[in-house]
């Protein structure tokens, strides 16, 4: 079932870049999307608008960037087959990223 | 492989100033960092972004780029983007970088991890869209986002900090949701004399709080009963303060009562720790210099005890004039000459802390959360089951590992660990300096089979003599 994203009064996303920058193609469970070249990882998937990045393992609970200083592991994608604080990380153009636990992903509850 | 005289974790402004020092003093130093670049959080960044992030920022960031260059002039190894997963004495550091795990050999070790938000458990906080303060810091410095029409919850002096870069930047915050009563900045008076000293950040501050009043931020004040929930995601705040119910609509609600030192890797290698009291929080246990119960480790900056950005330059100094000193490379009376200096400015930076910690204690009812409230967040363990679990007997942190999973996760308790004490302490009666804290174990960080497979087995062992 595809999530809405449900604005609240202001229209747009919920970051917004000072100075947007040109973005790169990457895979997100499978289906291509644009983030900010270079980027850091967590950052840009929030200037994306995807705040919700994974399903808690223990009770599919929507989970998203929390600390963005590789304290809270709320982070954690699967990138290029491992999982890995994306908040650690770099926007690199090609890299396969999937969100844990989330609906057509291998490890749904 | 080279032994360095000194290893240092964390690039944070302590740090790199003990790095400076450490060079200059003649020392091979090795300094290691998670980030792709030097500045720990408070300085993320420094020195690469665009002149309008810069400003928006303000004059206390720029600080960072004068030591990050300095730094960047000095004769140490760095090692960016390496993940510390283990400490044995010796010393032998074990990091993940660039996908292979590797070794640091090292004579001296000093940690600089600095600081991390206090764990601020209330309803609704694990929903995306919450996040802590510190971290709509850093999404500002390193990647120039700012949220729009967020609402700050807790308190602390870089809650006006952060409003203040968010109207510069053309993003208002909705409001600023503040715990703090009026009683706690009557009691923090007492200590106002004393935080005189540190005038300039007075000044700072009250002047970050006319910013806000000039752009009409609606501020309220002693909130209490605060809650956050929506559909998935954060969608609006609730909270009583003055007599009334509130309820504020948006996407990101960002959360601070003050920050406590990282202790995660100074605990992995068996550093005494005592409670602070009024920092209420767990501080290594050292000597003036820095040097922790284990021989050769020595802890400065955030991490030792908060006290700010520049305090953790003058410990990172003062730390890396006693290792210079431990290992025979100035007299111990140079080393006292060339720490006076970072003694004074240190005495100063730290008059502030009674007052501020006064005035902007943590909230109560994020220290003693609702029995719905989850407080560990890797492995959803609610307030509640650390209660009943107690009162089936569970005496400590370790013991709670066992009976809820509680700190199990892959934060390995960063998070819950200072929530878990407090809940316990309350449940039995006890100080938290009785409870204690769960005992951590390496690696610190995950390391993948893969990663220790490509240790070069043979590079590490050779030693150059």
């Amino acid at each position: 079932m595809r999530r809405i994203w449900r604005c609240s009064v202001k229209t747009g996303l919920p970051f917004r870049n000072l100075e947007p920058a040109g973005t790169v193609e990457l895979r997100l469970d499978g289906r291509p999307v644009r983030l900010t070249a270079g980027a850091n990882l967590a950052a840009a998937l929030l200037e994306a608008g995807l705040l919700h990045l994974r399903a808690s393992p223990v009770s599919n609970a929507p989970r998203g960037p929390f600390c963005m200083m590789g304290v809270c592991f709320d982070c954690l994608v699967e990138v290029n087959g491992t999982r890995r604080q994306a908040c650690l990380l770099s926007v690199e153009e090609g890299m396969e990223i999937v969100r844990p636990g989330m609906a057509g992903t291998d490890d749904a509850l | 492989m080279t032994r360095f005289d000194l290893g240092i974790v964390g690039a944070g402004p302590a740090g790199l100033s003990a790095a400076i020092t450490a060079a200059e003093a003649g020392l091979s130093v090795a300094l290691l960092d998670e980030q792709p670049g030097p500045g720990g959080q408070i300085y993320r960044a420094a020195g690469t972004i665009p002149a309008a992030r810069r400003a928006i920022l303000g004059d206390s960031y720029a600080r960072g780029e004068t030591l990050i260059e300095a730094a960047a002039q000095a004769d140490i190894t760095r090692f960016p983007n390496a993940q510390l997963w283990a400490i044995e004495t010796g010393f032998r550091v074990s990091y993940t970088q660039d996908g292979a795990a590797a070794i640091l050999q090292c004579e001296q070790l000093l940690l600089a991890t600095g600081a991390m938000e206090r764990p601020m458990p209330l309803p609704g906080w694990t929903l995306p869209g919450v996040m802590g303060v510190g971290a709509a810091q850093i999404l500002l410095k390193q990647s120039g986002l700012v949220a729009e029409g967020a609402v700050l919850v807790g308190c602390g002096p870089l809650i006006y900090l952060t409003a203040a870069q968010m109207l510069r930047a053309g993003a208002a915050p909705r409001a600023l949701v503040e715990t703090q009563s009026r009683g706690d900045m009557a009691r923090a008076l007492r200590h106002l004399p004393g935080a005189l000293r540190g005038w300039r950040s007075l000044r700072e501050g009250l002047g970050l709080m006319r910013e806000i009043a000039r752009a009409g931020v609606p501020r309220y004040r002693a909130a209490r009963d605060i809650s956050i929930d929506g559909q998935d995601r954060a969608e609006r705040v609730r909270f009583r303060a003055a007599g009334r119910s509130h309820e504020l609509s948006c996407d990101i609600v960002l959360l601070h009562h003050g920050v406590v030192p990282h202790i995660q890797a100074a605990r992995s290698a068996g550093v005494a720790h005592r409670w602070d009291a009024r920092q209420h929080a767990f501080v290594p246990v050292r000597d003036r210099w820095g040097q922790s119960d284990v021989e050769g480790l020595w802890i400065a900056g955030d991490g030792a005890g908060i006290a700010g950005a520049i305090a953790a330059e003058c410990q990172g100094r003062i730390a890396a004039l006693g290792i210079a000193a431990r290992l025979g490379r100035i007299s111990p009376d140079l080393r006292d000459r060339q720490a006076q200096a970072a003694r004074r400015a240190l005495s100063r930076e730290t008059a502030l802390r009674p007052f501020l910690d006064t005035a902007y204690p943590p909230l109560p009812e994020a220290l003693s959360p609702h029995d719905d409230t989850v407080i560990c967040r890797c492995e959803e363990v609610t307030a509640g089951a650390v209660r009943r679990a107690a009162g089936l007997g569970c005496l400590g942190p370790n013991q709670a590992k066992a009976f809820e999973r509680v700190g199990m996760g892959p934060c390995q308790g960063r998070i819950c660990g200072l929530s878990v004490t407090n809940l316990l302490a309350e449940a039995h009666g006890q100080s938290a300096e009785a409870t204690g804290y769960f005992r951590i174990r390496p690696p610190i960080k995950p390391v993948t089979l893969g990663e220790l497979a490509a240790l070069d087995i043979a590079a590490q062992t050779r030693t150059d003599t």
